[in-house]
């Protein structure tokens, strides 16, 4: 550990060598910069940084500990954040053209609780556009690259989220998790990464996506660092009335009286034999440890993804109609960009439209959505927009939101008998680029085992097998009952133990 | 497969100014997607309660009061508006006199 660089440790690790004195926070925050300065200009994880703040704030938290003050556990931490939660005074691109210039107008919930613990935030980070993807590849601005191989995904939609945390540009970090945004970028980097239940966590101050699966959530090194950080975060909030007050008394879990059910219909055919040697490896572990493995059948499961390409679209296309060119980001009304200092780097930034003459209202919509989205935005607004409409409501919406209650009750009904569900996060390796860009419908069967989760609200925590240098990430996921993120938790801890052990 | 009229008919719905290229790629991507969900034809939902919300909570409402915005916030949304005319936000015409087509 003495040889370790202060960004490469965990929140623990850091905060111990805080107030230890064995670096100050202005090192640490200065570590993370270094390492986004060497290699970001390839990785592509950040589409902001903010050097001068973080550094700021590292100087009141060595205040803190020259005066020989108690800090918490996330105080001096330098984490980043997702570019669709908004951080005030400072970009929210949601890695989308019609938010480029545009800085929040306020703290998220959840960066109000982080500041308030002390966390330091280094900057902002790419994702798919409006978080509509699996890759990281539908960003406005750039791509991200995995750091395990820079010819692969990072996963998305949080891709930047996860690639900063596996490369130690920062230690921890946000992301949202609406069909697997978080869990399947976390598989693909190597790094821990945790969907809180539905109603944990608020998303005030998210830039919504489809407000019944949103949940934002984190990546971490290890299960214990997002333990940390979920702690920090989750909450019932007035602004949110969605949230729940989810916190249950700590239990103390005997591994040998859980139950780990192993979903059939997961190990099915298209599962690459990689993916299935190493989650079964998984399994093994917890069968070492005592814990009653059990299969178990989720018979609805090959419906989840299309509820959720109904569901889902229907409630984007509600979401971003506030994008309209009238209040705030990108307009035909005005295509100069006001803002103050905008460090991003468009890739190639299309002009705005040539218009013929003064825009009318209807002109000033239309010009501006369908110039400033992008392709896979534009094509899930329209399907939403499809499925909700008049004569097909019914067969598509209603219909999907019926087969979400039959699935609620599926997942119910298996928790009656197992504690936890084990499963693979995504049925292939970290795909290349381009390789899934063609067809869409491809890309959205890469959410095929994540999406259940969020179709039902449940908590899912995605934890890494290990790997070594020369193979590619896989991690599998744990599935647990509504707000059981602690029995996650546990679990997830006691498998790092075991795997440090062999 | 949907026509080009139908996702003329969408974009109209969702705002979205296309070219004619565009519509003939979605209209192609639309009707492959529409095609795959619709296998949740398949399931009997008879008397099924639809799913709204997860989390089973009802009510959440608060008292109707107004809070005042502080101005430097006030200021910050201000700020974000691509076109203004003082502190009032300009848009064109809603009735112009005209048919009103796109």
């Amino acid at each position: 550990m003495l040889t370790m660089s202060p960004n490469e440790l965990t929140i623990i690790a850091a905060h111990d060598g805080l107030t230890a004195k064995r670096f100050s926070c202005r090192e640490l925050v200065d570590s993370c910069l270094s390492a986004i300065e060497k290699k970001d200009g390839e990785l592509g994880a950040f589409l902001s940084v903010f050097a001068d703040h973080a550094r700021a704030d590292a100087l009141r938290v060595d205040e803190k500990l020259e005066e020989r003050e108690h800090i918490g556990l996330l105080e001096g931490i330098p984490i980043a954040v997702k570019d669709v939660i908004l951080t005030q005074d400072q970009p929210a691109t949601a890695a989308s053209k019609i938010l480029h210039g545009y800085e929040g107008a306020y703290d998220a919930t959840v960066i109000t609780k982080l500041r308030h613990a002390g966390a330091i935030i280094l900057g902002k980070t790419n994702c798919d556009e409006f978080a509509m993807g699996a890759s990281t590849e539908n960003s406005a601005y750039k791509i991200t690259k995995n750091p395990w191989d820079p010819e692969r995904v990072p996963g998305g939609s949080s891709g930047g989220s996860a690639a900063a945390v596996a490369s130690h540009e920062c230690i921890a970090a946000l992301g949202s998790d609406t069909g697997g945004s978080i869990r399947q970028p976390a598989g693909f980097c190597g790094v821990v990464g945790l969907k809180p239940t539905y109603g944990a966590v608020s998303r005030s101050g998210l830039i919504a996506m489809a407000s019944s699966f949103d949940q934002i959530g984190s990546f971490g090194k290890t299960v214990e660092d997002v333990e940390i950080f979920f702690h920090a975060i989750r909450g019932k909030d007035p602004k949110d009335a969605t949230t729940v007050d989810s916190q249950l008394p700590i239990t103390h879990y005997q591994l040998s009286k859980l139950r780990i059910g192993i979903p059939k219909e997961y190990f099915a055919q298209g599962v690459d034999p990689e993916v299935a040697t190493a989650v079964r490896s998984a399994i093994k572990k917890y069968e070492d440890l005592g814990v009653k493995i059990e299969e178990i059948s989720l018979p609805l499961s090959k419906y989840a993804l299309a509820v959720y390409y109904v569901l889902m679209p229907s409630e984007v296309s509600a979401n971003l109609a506030r994008f309209d060119g009238i209040r705030y980001g990108a307009s035909v009304s005005n295509p100069e960009v006001r803002n103050s200092e905008a460090k991003l780097l468009p890739r190639s930034f299309a002009s705005a439209p040539s218009l013929a003459s003064a825009p009318s209202l209807m002109d000033v919509y239309t010009k501006t959505r369908g110039h400033y989205f992008g392709a896979e935005v534009r094509r899930r607004i329209m399907l939403g927009v499809y499925t909700l409409s008049s004569g097909y409501y019914d067969a598509y919406y209603k219909k999907a939101q019926q087969v979400r209650t039959l699935l609620r009750h599926d997942f119910a009904r298996v928790f009656k008998q197992v504690n936890a569900l084990l499963a693979p996060i995504s049925p292939t390796l970290p795909f290349r680029f381009a390789e899934k860009t063609e067809d869409p419908l491809q890309m959205y069967l890469a959410d095929v085992f994540t999406v259940s989760a969020n179709v039902v609200g449940i908590p899912a925590l995605a934890v890494p097998c290990p790997r070594n240098d020369r193979e590619l990430p896989i991690g599998f996921q744990l599935m647990g009952r509504p707000f059981e993120e602690e029995l996650l938790f546990s679990l997830g801890k006691a498998y790092e133990r075991q795997i440090s052990l062999s | 497969m949907l026509t080009t009229k139908e996702i003329e008919h969408l974009a109209n719905l969702a705002r979205l100014e296309l070219s004619e290229a565009e519509k003939e790629r979605y209209a192609k991507e639309l009707s492959g997607i529409l095609e795959f969900v619709g296998q949740l034809q398949e399931l009997d939902t008879t008397g099924v309660e639809p799913t709204a919300h997860v989390t089973g909570l009802i009510g959440g409402s608060r008292t109707d009061i107004v809070q005042e915005c502080d101005a430097l916030t006030r200021q910050r949304l201000l700020s974000a508006v691509p076109k203004r005319a003082g502190d009032l936000v300009e848009v064109p015409a809603v009735f112009t006199g005209r048919e009103f087509r796109i």
